[in-house]
């Protein structure tokens, strides 16, 4: 099995000692089919076990391990050590502050999933014992891609928007308004919109695109944004040009 | 040190986590919930779960045939009153999902859709694509936020339970981000942490399947049951212990040793079936613990493939098709292509065996409370006795819903049947003493092991010697290894002295409770002298119902081995009889 020498160039930051972030450098010997995360789990087992970072199933879907690789944001679980020169330098997610080493604060994201009521709103009452809605396979296919997002925040890291404005929603909470509004057993729409419509809702986005461009799971909340958008204008159109239509 | 006072305390905020707080919520707005986890609730392994989850929904299905499958897939060890009861309340939950938002696959006509899995006779696992498990906890996750009454405490990690006149009054935890210790006082505490599988090297596992919940529970006195269980699941990626789906070989994928012979059919799992159009409950669609053991013997007998991972066998897709793979099982393309370098449209991928779930864990009667007063668990975590012997693909996602809403509603029940008075004072000493415990771990210094070594350690006594077959002089040497390896734990250091964020004071304190779960299993695999479902002993060839027919029970000891008991299996209509596997044909 080839292996190949890189030099890991990691940021640190403990707040009861640094009084701002550092580099430090770590040789790790690489086998050819790792990826970042593992190189940092070398680094944790055999060289320094005071590196802080979150990570769990190593297999890209439970969201914890985004961080900055090469400047980009990537889940280190799937950035694979084959794609990189042999300097790699790894960071947290930027636009989130630093709570230790690779770690950030992610309240801020948390509380703007919660904010767009990202939970079925049902358009009629119906127990368990009448059994599912129905739902075809094409009207499930309008929405599935949203379900797709798995919170990983690789996309707030893009966002130029985010990084000027920290009010904006951002793509991942919109994307995941949009999921339940395009589900055809949620009647929840309006309840969201007061949300995501708003200033800092989807007109805060100027359409860079950078969130579909790093997102892992291709939710393609960029798209899902502009679709908003357009939905949302009509809606205007409607209640200022045209009052006798029902939304 | 701040009191946080809650009438019920979840630890772990997985499937069985969420779905008890939301529970809780429904059942009773006033109700305060702590719900408690090390990780954000998203993170949580229920994440990594694929294929699906299973409930009786189609009119060709039955209650009965559910019951059967799964009482003989656990090979008799299943508690039968307890399956009636999980096997009645499945179709409730995951339609109660569908209409929470789960987007689970659909037919044509817009009704739910099932796919075949590994020994149920009828398909019944409903499934989301290939993602089903992060549906779920998603869908979980995103409707517990409806309720303002589950207070989240994400990132922190439960170091104790509070016990005080016999019984569970709380617990203590460290909020990871500041290093503190918190007191929780509650009058019900519901563990739903999740599986211990990390005691493994070679796991489908997330890094945070550490025990720490059946740790929780085993040291505050309530017993471990059935830990010698560990299933392995027969498709693994070989270099990195991902998970390939049951799903797979639902669609129709097969299995071939080298020669390109599907040898399942060697093992009682026979006669071949057509390729591309899998039979249900015989070859590819037999039980786990039969599969993997069939790759231990082709293993012995020289037809694996031999691959710079170690042996491996043939997992073929390719009949199925790019169109039916990528709607049904595009993440295990993409996870096969990106960490395997191998494409199943293109290629056979190869696969061997991997530890998966633990069967065993805390033991729960059938309303999923502990022996201990007050305590509650759900979830891998728990020991319910649905799963015996070797738990059938597609069962647990469904446990988890089961059990996580039962033990919420068996906490409501306890906490109405009468009201307590708790001495504070004790209660706030013992949280003391749990904190000093912390300390004094996080503040030793010149310690001669190292945590890492430690846990290689554990992980290499267990693969060598608790596979897929046992013997009795290895079983009794990982004992004595495993035991040794506790008490060496006294001389581990944490060398990150930082109060934020310090994952190698978790770390140890994980290894700590991998130690304690692995014992247990160690110790009950010896003991238990019989070859059944997931537990197949060299030595001992044969199930042996006149003594076996039995749950095993460990009770922690701080420092010698634990103490083994014995609880007998429920048997309602099911006398234990044959598994076959071979499609009904002789």
């Amino acid at each position: 099995m080839s292996e190949r020498q890189i030099q890991l160039e990691v940021l640190r930051y403990d707040p009861d000692t640094d009084s701002e972030p550092r580099f430090q450098s770590y040789t790790v010997p690489c086998k050819n089919e790792w990826v970042v995360l593992d190189a940092l789990n070398y680094v944790k087992e055999n060289l320094d076990t005071t590196l802080s970072y979150r990570w769990s199933c190593h297999m890209a879907v439970c969201g914890s391990c985004g961080m900055m690789v090469n400047g980009e944001p990537k889940l280190s679980c799937k950035a694979f050590i084959r794609e990189y020169s042999d300097n790699i330098r790894v960071e947290p997610l930027a636009n989130f502050p630093i709570e230790r080493d690779l770690v950030t604060v992610v309240e801020d994201f948390i509380a703007k999933l919660a904010s767009v009521k990202p939970y079925l709103i049902p358009k009629e009452d119906k127990p368990i014992s009448a059994g599912e809605f129905k739902q075809t396979p094409a009207e499930l296919m309008t929405y599935k891609q949203y379900t797709l997002c798995i919170n990983c925040m690789l996309c707030y890291a893009a966002c130029p928007q985010y990084a000027l404005v920290p009010e904006f929603i951002g793509p991942a909470a919109i994307a995941l308004a949009h999921r339940y509004n395009q589900d055809s057993r949620d009647g929840g729409r309006d309840e969201r919109q007061e949300v995501i419509a708003s200033h800092e809702g989807v007109w805060e986005c100027s359409f860079v695109g950078a969130c579909s461009e790093v997102c892992p799971k291709h939710v393609d909340p960029a798209g899902a944004l502009q679709q908003v958008k357009v939905a949302s204008t009509i809606d205007w159109y409607k209640e200022h040009l045209m009052p006798w239509v029902k939304k | 040190m701040e009191v946080i006072n809650t009438d019920v305390a979840i630890v772990g905020a997985g499937g069985a986590g969420l779905r008890a707080a939301i529970a809780l919520a429904e059942a009773d707005p006033k109700l305060r919930i702590a719900l408690i986890s090390k990780v954000y609730p998203m993170r949580s392994h229920t994440c990594a779960a694929e294929g699906g989850a299973a409930g009786v929904i189609k009119s060709d299905d039955s209650m009965d045939l559910h019951f059967s499958d799964t009482v003989g897939g656990g090979d008799w060890l299943c508690d039968q009153d307890v399956v009636e009861y999980f096997i009645h309340e499945a179709p409730k939950e995951l339609l109660q999902l569908e209409h929470w938002g789960c987007p689970w696959s659909r037919e044509p006509d817009g009704s739910v859709a099932v796919r075949p899995f590994g020994g149920m006779k009828i398909k019944r696992t409903w499934f989301a694509a290939d993602k089903s498990g992060f549906h779920i906890l998603h869908t979980l996750f995103q409707t517990s936020l409806k309720f303002p009454s589950i207070q989240r405490f994400d990132e922190y990690y439960a170091a104790d339970l509070l016990v005080d006149e016999g019984r569970c009054q709380g617990l203590t935890a460290i909020e990871i981000r500041s290093g503190q210790m918190r007191h929780f006082q509650a009058k019900a505490v519901i563990i739903a942490a999740g599986g211990a599988s990390r005691m493994f090297p070679f796991t489908t596992n997330g890094a945070i399947k550490t025990g720490d919940g059946m740790a929780l529970a085993y040291r505050a006195g309530a017993p471990l049951k059935d830990m010698e269980f560990v299933q392995y699941h027969p498709t693994g990626l070989p270099n990195t212990g991902i998970l390939l789906t049951e799903g797979c070989r639902g669609e129709g994928g097969i299995l071939l040793n080298k020669d390109g012979r599907r040898y399942l059919q060697d093992y009682g799992m026979g006669p071949e079936t057509p390729v591309g159009q899998p039979v249900l409950k015989t070859m590819e669609l037999g039980p786990r613990d039969r599969l993997s053991q069939a790759f231990w013997h082709e293993q012995k007998k020289g037809n694996t493939v031999s691959t710079q991972w170690g042996d491996c066998v043939l997992l073929d897709m390719r009949h199925l098709g790019e169109k039916k793979i990528n709607e049904r099982l595009p993440f295990v393309r993409d996870l096969s292509s990106s960490y395997l370098g191998v494409d199943p449209v293109k290629d056979p991928v190869p696969i061997r065996p991997v530890v998966h779930y633990m069967m065993g864990g805390i033991h729960t009667d059938i309303n999923a409370a502990t022996p201990l007063a007050g305590l509650f668990a759900a979830g891998e975590c728990a020991c319910v006795s649905i799963n015996g012997a070797n738990r059938l693909g597609s069962n647990s996602l469904t446990e988890l819903l089961v059990f996580g809403r039962r033990a919420a509603l068996s906490a409501i029940s306890y906490i109405q049947a009468e009201s307590r008075s708790s001495n504070d004072a004790i209660l706030a000493t013992q949280a003391q003493d749990s904190e000093s415990r912390i300390k004094a771990l996080f503040e030793k210094g010149k310690g001669s092991e190292t945590i890492s070594g430690l846990r290689k350690e554990m992980m290499d006594t267990m693969e060598e010697n608790v596979g897929i077959y046992r013997v009795g002089e290895e079983l009794a040497k990982a004992c004595e290894k495993i035991g040794e390896l506790r008490q060496r734990y006294a001389n581990i250091e944490v060398h990150d002295k930082s109060s934020v964020y310090n994952t190698d004071l978790l770390q140890a304190l994980e290894l700590g409770s991998m130690l304690d779960c692995a014992e247990a299993v160690t110790v009950g695999a010896l003991a238990r002298t019989e070859s059944r479902g997931a537990h197949q002993r060299l030595d001992f060839t044969e199930r042996d119902d006149q003594s076996f027919l039995k749950h095993s029970l460990t009770y922690y000891h701080p420092k010698d081995a634990p103490r083994v008991d014995y609880l007998d299996v429920v048997i309602t209509k099911s006398q234990p009889g044959v598994r076959d596997y071979s499609g009904g044909k002789k």
